[in-house]
């Protein structure tokens, strides 16, 4: 041991980021107390473990899975079921350990299905995870007895012995405690095994499997186990939504939850370990705080994604990333003219854009009701005459004008601070 | 009499009616550096493929170091001890040169697919990688991503995951592609240093690195062997002059790459 031990330098920046998250995660609920606050950050943590096990796939693996809400899903009713028994008093079992077996039933689904799905590779696998994906949905509504059909499956989470004589999980803090916890644990469990022969394995397997092969390596094997501890993860991810909502339904298992983390994954970023845990942040401002705005959400998500997906391809991550060689030269304040002109060109064009889409769907949905005129950012706008869509034309245009402006100056600035740091470097 | 390192007995191979290889045998000793050459489309990289297990056999049979691999899948061939190396360049891109080498000595060490282990715990497999980074001169390179690495560097790299592992028997499919001479006269000394004790099988188009480093050379022409031979026996032969050197070595340098299936 102590050989391993004297070769692994100890690297203080990662105890930092480490006790940063720890401190952040226990710090939050300080600034954040409300109820509403509360539940968004534990729907929050849960979808990061979510998505970090999906990066597990595909930032990691390249595989690219469009069933992976099966795992969370199975996991959550199998959670469910196992918490209602524990509330009948016919199992004895605390509920803080609860997202485990949520996690072995991910796994076992995992040796199950993976199974199959991992026999292929590239776009077959994509496609029998949607088929298995189908499959599942499916089942959830043939099999009422397990399922809890259209309904669901209710649940009581403050069941069993109280923790300590004290938690109960009936207060929402305590359970955004527990996902706190159970959140921290599965990031470094995660962060670890990406510093494994398996985790490193998988990159290789992503990077060129051909190769892999004649390395010792069946790539068939690796992406199977690779599934299984993924399908783990989820399983944990899946029954803390379950305490957390005290329901699981068939929309746990469907497609458009398996496609909601892909989404997520990818704005956030898959070449980056962090880049899910952005995402799942985005995700908790777009499907919770953004959904109870404005009906146009799903719209905004839409745009948002096919741009992010068109210019900024690492994802959130990615681009500060990016901006790393700068901060390490201290050189980065010298982007901020720049920086700042795309932001303001990007919100005037958001401007325009939102006001649109606004517009529109009270026009198509509303106008009819109650009359043409609507309340927007505080004016009185008549949607049926023209001089509203004019004035957000112009407005559009000069939003378009500065972006194209904004373009030029970062590309400029980028390539001149960049090259100065190169050149610098060489010397 | 000892087996031999690597033994092919009338190994056959066809793509649909087309016969690519049309009954090649043929007996490598443990320790030869042995070179395989022939005109394009003669079936050389289709010879690798069905040795390394990349293509499964249409009949016969191959032999390493005595035991039946025929069949056996690349992953469990390379156990057995065969490695090989690609003409187009075939490295893991995103991983840094070090991750490469790394990745090439996980499963000789026995880590498997380990997830319980820690890989910068693992003195041995970095001291291995290490190594093989200094053999191969990428240790000034060690952490750069391998994509980014320049033509022959990743040759240098391909050769590098190639031997990483330790195999005894190691294929090289034209290690000097595409290289200038400085660069191929650099790759022969690598070759040489790099599998001293080994046994070497190469596919080479160049002729002056064939003739500097095989033992023995095979003429593969059309899928048949024409000859197996030391080589000046081989520059002497009328049958390989006709067939392929006539026009080839006047020119001394394959220009071109292997057109095979």
């Amino acid at each position: 041991m102590s050989t391993t031990v004297r070769f692994t330098p100890l690297n203080p920046a990662r105890w930092v980021i480490w006790s940063g998250f720890a401190l952040v995660l226990i710090a939050l609920p300080l600034a954040f107390h409300q109820g509403f606050a509360l539940t968004l950050m534990c729907q929050i943590g849960t979808i990061m473990i979510f998505s970090l096990s999906f990066n597990m796939l595909l930032g990691q693996a390249g595989m690219l899975s469009f069933g992976h809400a099966v795992y969370s899903g199975l996991g959550a009713y199998i959670a469910v079921h196992v918490l209602n028994m524990i509330d009948k008093g016919t199992l004895m079992f605390p509920v803080t350990l609860l997202p485990l077996v949520g996690g072995l039933a991910g796994a076992f689904f995992g040796v199950l299905f993976g199974y199959v799905t991992t026999k292929k590779s590239g776009t077959p696998f994509a496609m029998i995870t949607l088929g298995i994906g189908e499959l599942v949905g499916a089942m959830a509504l043939m099999f009422p007895d397990f399922f809890g059909g259209e309904g669901g499956v209710s649940t009581n989470r403050v069941a069993g012995k109280a923790l300590l004589g004290l938690i109960t999980y009936g207060p929402q803090i305590q359970v955004y405690y527990l996902v706190a916890a159970w959140l921290f644990i599965c990031t470094a469990a995660m962060y670890a095994y990406t510093q494994t022969p398996l985790g490193r394995i998988a990159n290789a397997v992503r990077d060129n499997p051909e190769r892999a092969e004649f390395i010792g390596y069946e790539t068939q094997r690796v992406r199977y186990l690779v599934l299984i501890i993924s399908g783990f993860f989820a399983g944990v991810s899946g029954a803390l939504g379950a305490i957390n909502f005290e329901i699981v339904s068939s929309e746990n298992v469907s497609a458009i939850r398996s496609g909601t983390v892909l989404l997520f994954t990818f704005i956030g970023g898959v070449g980056f370990f962090f880049g899910p845990m952005i995402g799942a942040v985005l995700f908790g401002l777009f499907i919770v705080v953004l959904a109870t705005i404005t009906k146009a959400w799903l719209l905004y998500l839409g745009l948002f994604f096919v741009l992010m997906v068109m210019y900024c391809p690492g994802g959130i991550a990615g681009l500060i990333m990016m901006q790393m060689p700068l901060l390490r030269a201290r050189r980065f304040k010298e982007m901020l003219p720049s920086y700042a002109l795309g932001v303001a060109a990007a919100a005037v064009l958001l401007l325009a854009l939102s006001a649109a889409a606004e517009m529109l769907y009270y026009h198509a949905l509303e106008a009819s009701a109650s009359g043409p005129t609507m309340v927007l950012f505080g004016m009185n706008v008549n949607v049926a005459s023209f001089t509203p869509w004019l004035v957000l034309l112009a407005i559009a245009g000069a939003g378009f004008a500065l972006l194209g402006l904004a373009r030029r100056k970062v590309t400029e600035c980028w390539n001149r601070v960049m090259g100065e740091i190169m050149a610098g470097g060489l010397q | 009499m000892s087996a031999a390192a690597l033994e092919l007995a009338d190994v056959r191979k066809a793509f649909g009616k087309t016969a690519i290889i049309r009954g090649v045998s043929l007996a490598i000793p443990p320790g030869e550096r042995h070179a395989i050459i022939g005109p394009n489309g003669a079936g050389k990289s289709t010879l690798f493929n069905l040795v390394s297990g990349r293509f499964g056999l249409s009949s016969g049979s191959i032999r390493l170091k005595g035991e039946d691999v025929t069949g056996l899948k690349p992953f469990e061939i390379n156990r057995k001890g065969l490695s090989r190396s690609f003409q187009i360049t075939n490295i893991f891109h995103n991983l840094t040169v070090f991750e490469n080498i790394r990745c090439a000595v996980l499963w000789p060490l026995g880590y498997k697919y380990s997830f319980w282990h820690a890989l910068n715990g693992l003195r041995d497999a970095r001291e291995r990688a290490d190594e093989i980074l200094e053999l191969i001169g990428l240790k000034g390179r060690r952490q750069v991503k391998a994509g980014l690495l320049t033509y022959a560097e990743q040759r240098a790299l391909e050769i590098g995951i190639t031997i990483a592992g330790g195999a005894e028997v190691i294929l090289l499919d034209e290690p000097t592609a595409g290289m200038s001479r400085s660069e191929s006269d650099h790759a022969v000394e690598l070759i040489r240093k790099v599998t001293a004790g080994k046994t070497l099988v190469m596919v080479e188009h160049d002729m002056s690195v064939v003739f500097g480093l095989a033992d023995r050379i095979s003429v593969l022409v059309y899928g048949e062997i024409i000859a197996t031979d030391t080589p000046q026996n081989i520059r002497a032969n009328r049958a390989v002059q006709e067939a392929y050197l006539g026009t080839s070595v006047s020119h001394g340098h394959g220009d071109e790459g292997d057109g095979d299936a």
